[in-house]
């Protein structure tokens, strides 16, 4: 892992880029490392192609993050050093929480990642809003930690273990009665960490904390710290749960369609653009769900590759705001009213962006709605599978309102928007992605295919 | 020479070289626009004759693997249910292209947009791998909504989202059924042909065929599904009706007979008096319902719904003369709408209304128009000796064996059409002439080009069908056999 951070580097601008070069260099260690899956520090890491996996996304978006916050003129300039500090520590603790394997390791990992978002939520400490949205997320998290700890310690107290595979083979050979109290500690588990993903019903500080935070770091909220809760969902369920799939299968289904719609369903109505993409990675992280909601190795691939997706195209969208932000200083739907006539390349890569979300093809998103929808039909829940078409029709209603803005209508101004290059650069990393996956995904597919290699699926 | 490619992906490359132009070179933009829809145009008529009527099969084939871990695959090919599609396709893309001179704002997003609209029907038309068939036909309605939303008339922005909303929540089902067949098959795979020699359980064809029916019968769009349509086809740009009554509206047809009817055809023998009911109700509905309309455009709209009506009874009806009727229909429809709604924009530029009642006389002012339009009319309330005709009569005739009730209430359709068609004549060309249209000029050279070339493709089917009919025959045999039905 690199990290290199210098705090007396005056120049704060120079200070980014060695960020991001950091990062970037990382990702190429990160990238091209192959080694068995390996246990470290007593099992309390296991590296393997999984968490490698996960580290490359985590790693992906903290970078791209940092440089498209170049151009995010709301934070002073004095805080700029701890920002990116803030920022490269977060995509150092993402990546542990993707390869911890242990009780112990995952809660430290989750708690220390939600330490970091309260407190670059609340980066703009002059601004209410933020400081608001940054002491709500601090309350809600603080409870649901109390939650997953609580779950942690019946699950320790069953099976005398924090490591989640030994209580797993510890399950395998229990009485029902065991079985009961595993439940009931997955349950409480599940509503800790279902509040760190959003699913809806412990999704209500999301919109608010997403509105609040800095734009920048809004968007890694988003997806970063959203798809390592999926990786950390992930090993729980198939590492200490698996004999129970079918009843967290059956749960999980219902939360899916309820995060799904509910998400949907508010998401319409709102003026707020940062407001109505919060509501919609709520939506987005229902159709996740529903990959998990049908165990086995096609939903787990379904639920990579959507992660994937929906990183790059989240990202792209919420970048699209910062250059918006920036110019407007506004986040109403209006402020995007003419946007094709102001700068054609920023109106264009939006679109795609919202295309994808709402899983158009050829674009990454509809790549990870096809192998969703798959794996939910190949396991015959065919009411899942419902849902999730009507939902995207539903969601397509919202993304196409901001559509309509930028396209069928027009500004009272109409002076072009320039873009900074560091943003312009990460639009265009973004938008090239959101394409490639979705025209050419047989390389993703093979990456995600290495990735649960060494999955241990039932 | 991968000639089904060029025709699929040289708008994409036209699209690329607009959109890298000035937006103040008009008069480039139009021209890449026209030369390249022209060269798709020439392509298609070259497959016309270049393709073996005989064969079995598909001809041109490209097949290449795409992503392999799923079995994708990139097939294109060409066989005697396409074909005449591709050439209505590739002919009114071309014509609405140089009917699209009329368009003054924002002329490089809509060159582009109109390109990449005739990549996803082509796209649709040639894929016969269903992935690919998905994606081109999810990529038609991107441009289409722009098309509608932007350069439309007064509601454009109702009228697009609708549009959109509409047909995205068909074509949703539509992949569940897809992958629902995907997952089911033998050897999971896309293509069509190989699954089309697979037998599936009744009840899972079942289930499937309402799935697709749900994408394709938006399309079309059948009665319940229609409400979109006048919407769509008021605020659309003339160009853009022409090719959403020309072409997009047998997209939904065609999958009938490219996807539905071969892949699942217990179920569709099931599902066929369902559908000539709902045939029959659309025919009728359709026909009374233009018969009352006021706005010129939005009666078009309704007998487009009254004459799609046709191709689904002569789908249900499971002869050869039922099928080969219906695909008929497709191409003498796509001709005979796709001019209607040119003439209409043609008067529309002109007066910029298009109350009925407010015209009146023309015949007397304008000569070649008047001509033109009651040729165009004549057609498409079923005259004899034009094309209209012969594809309704065949799929009467197809259809009468196997439901002589429908068959007959289908009848009050034809004569619907004669109702409002002679009527709008009467209220447009005969009369006394309106004072306001006293300096209404004729049509002029563009538009009678335009015009032209699908009136004597109207006249020629008329006089002498095989000319169309002999692309298809072969075609509509095999579909016949793989459905194992006796013709």
């Amino acid at each position: 892992m690199v990290l290199v951070m210098d705090f007396f580097i005056s120049n704060k601008k120079l200070l980014g880029w060695i960020s991001v070069l950091s990062v970037g260099a990382a990702l190429i260690f990160a990238g091209t490392q192959t080694y068995p899956a390996t246990g470290l520090f007593f099992n309390f890491f296991t590296i393997d192609f999984f968490a490698q996996f996960f580290r490359l996304l985590a790693l992906t978006a903290v970078g791209l993050t940092i440089l498209a916050s170049f151009a995010f003129k709301k934070i002073p300039v004095s805080l700029h050093g701890e920002f990116y500090f803030l920022l490269l520590g977060f995509g150092v603790l993402l990546t542990v929480m993707g390869a911890a394997t242990n009780l112990l390791m995952i809660f430290l990992a989750v708690e220390s990642v939600s330490m970091t978002s309260y407190v670059l939520t609340g980066i703009q400490k002059f601004n209410k809003q933020s400081a608001e949205a940054s002491l709500k997320y601090l309350l809600f998290g603080a409870v649901s930690s109390a939650s997953m700890l609580f779950g942690m310690s019946l699950l320790f107290g069953a099976t005398q273990s924090i490591d989640l595979l030994a209580i797993g083979s510890a399950f395998q050979s229990a009485n029902s009665g065991m079985h009961a109290i595993g439940l009931v500690g997955l349950l409480f588990m599940l509503v800790g960490l279902g509040f760190k993903i959003s699913i809806v019903p412990f999704h209500m500080w999301a919109p608010d904390v997403y509105q609040g935070a800095p734009t920048p770091v809004t968007a890694l909220l988003t997806v970063a710290p959203k798809a390592l809760g999926f990786a950390v969902i992930i090993r729980v369920l198939f590492y200490a749960f698996p004999h129970l799939a079918s009843h967290w299968g059956n749960l999980l289904a219902v939360l899916s369609i309820l995060t799904m719609t509910v998400g949907n369903i508010i998401a319409i109505t709102q003026a707020d653009i940062k407001r109505m993409l919060a509501y919609s990675s709520i939506a987005q992280a229902g159709y996740v769900l529903a990959g998990l909601a049908v165990p086995g190795v096609l939903g787990l691939r379904a639920v990579l590759i959507y992660l994937l997706a929906y990183l790059f195209t989240n990202l792209g969208a919420f970048f699209t705001v910062i250059a918006v932000e920036r110019e407007t200083d506004s986040n109403e739907v209006d402020a995007y009213d003419g946007l094709a006539q102001r700068n054609p390349f920023l109106a264009l890569s939006m679109a795609v962006f919202l295309l994808s979300l709402a899983g158009i093809p050829p674009l990454a998103g509809f790549v990870g709605k096809v192998f969703i929808f798959m794996a939910v039909l190949k396991a015959d829940a065919i009411v899942l599978a419902i849902a999730i078409a009507l939902n995207s029709a539903v969601a397509a209603y919202y993304y196409f309102r901001i559509i309509r803005a930028m396209y069928l209508r027009t500004n009272k101004t109409v002076t072009p928007i320039q873009n900074p290059l560091s943003l312009q650069l990460t639009l265009i990393t973004t938008f090239v992605f959101v394409l490639l996956i979705g025209i050419f995904p047989s390389h993703v597919i093979h990456l995600i295919e290495k990735a649960l290699t060494q999955f241990p699926v039932f | 020479m991968p000639i089904l490619s060029s025709l699929i992906f040289l708008p994409v490359a036209g699209m690329i070289i607009i959109l890298c132009l000035h937006k103040d070179n008009r008069r480039l933009i139009q021209t890449i626009a026209t030369m390249i829809t022209g060269i798709q145009f020439v392509l298609s008529v070259y497959l016309l004759f270049r393709f073996d009527a005989q064969a079995t099969g598909l001809q041109f084939v490209e097949h290449f693997s795409w992503i392999p871990q799923m079995n994708v695959f990139y097939h294109l090919g060409i066989d005697g249910i396409n074909l005449p599609m591709v050439f209505v396709s590739g002919l009114l893309g071309f014509l609405a292209c140089i009917a699209s001179f009329g368009i003054k704002e924002r002329l490089k997003e809509y060159f582009a947009l109109y390109l990449l609209l005739q990549t996803g029907i082509m796209g649709t038309f040639l894929s016969i791998d269903l992935f690919l068939f998905y994606i081109f036909w999810e990529i038609v309605l991107v441009p289409m909504y722009f098309l509608i939303g932007i350069w439309g008339g007064p509601r454009k922005e109702y009228a697009a989202i609708k549009f959109f909303l509409y047909t995205l929540a068909g074509s949703l089902f539509m992949l569940l059924g897809i992958l629902a067949l995907y997952l089911t098959s033998s050897s999971h795979t896309f293509d069509i042909m190989d699954l089309a020699k697979q037998s599936f359980p009744l009840q899972f064809q079942q289930i499937v065929f309402l799935a697709l029916f749900f994408g394709f019968a938006i399309k079309v769009p059948i009665f319940p599904f229609h409400t979109w349509l006048p919407d769509a086809h008021v605020e659309a740009p003339t160009p853009i009706s022409v090719i959403l009554a020309g072409v997009l509206l047998k997209m939904g047809t065609y999958g009938f007979y490219r996807i539905s009817y071969p892949i699942l055809p217990e179920a569709a023998v099931w599902f066929g008096p369902a559908m000539g009911i709902l045939a029959v109700i659309g025919i009728v509905y359709g026909g009374f319902v233009a018969f009352a309309q006021k706005d010129f455009k939005s009666m078009v709209a309704y007998s487009s719904v009254s004459h799609m009506g046709f191709i689904l009874l002569g789908l249900s009806a499971f002869t050869l003369a039922g099928f080969q009727g219906g695909m008929m229909q497709m191409v003498t429809h796509g001709l005979i709408t796709g001019a209607l709604f040119l003439l209409v924009g043609v008067l529309y530029d002109r007066a910029h209304i298009r109350d009925l009642d407010g015209f009146g006389g023309l015949f007397a002012k304008m000569t070649v128009y008047g001509g033109f339009l009651i040729f165009i009319s004549l057609a498409s309330l079923g005259l004899p000796g034009l094309a209209g005709f012969v594809s309704e009569f065949m799929i009467l005739m197809g259809s009468f064996p196997v439901h002589p009730w429908m068959t007959g209430f289908s009848c009050l359709g034809i004569l619907l059409a004669a109702c409002y068609l002679l009527y709008m004549i009467q209220r447009v060309l005969l009369g006394k002439l309106n004072p306001k249209w006293e300096n209404l000029p004729d049509m002029n050279a563009r538009e009678i080009f335009t015009l032209v070339p699908l009136m004597i493709l109207i006249l020629l089917i008329g006089i002498y069908p095989k000319v169309a009919l002999h692309f298809m025959t072969t075609g509509i045999t095999n579909l016949l056999n793989i459905m194992g039905v006796q013709a």
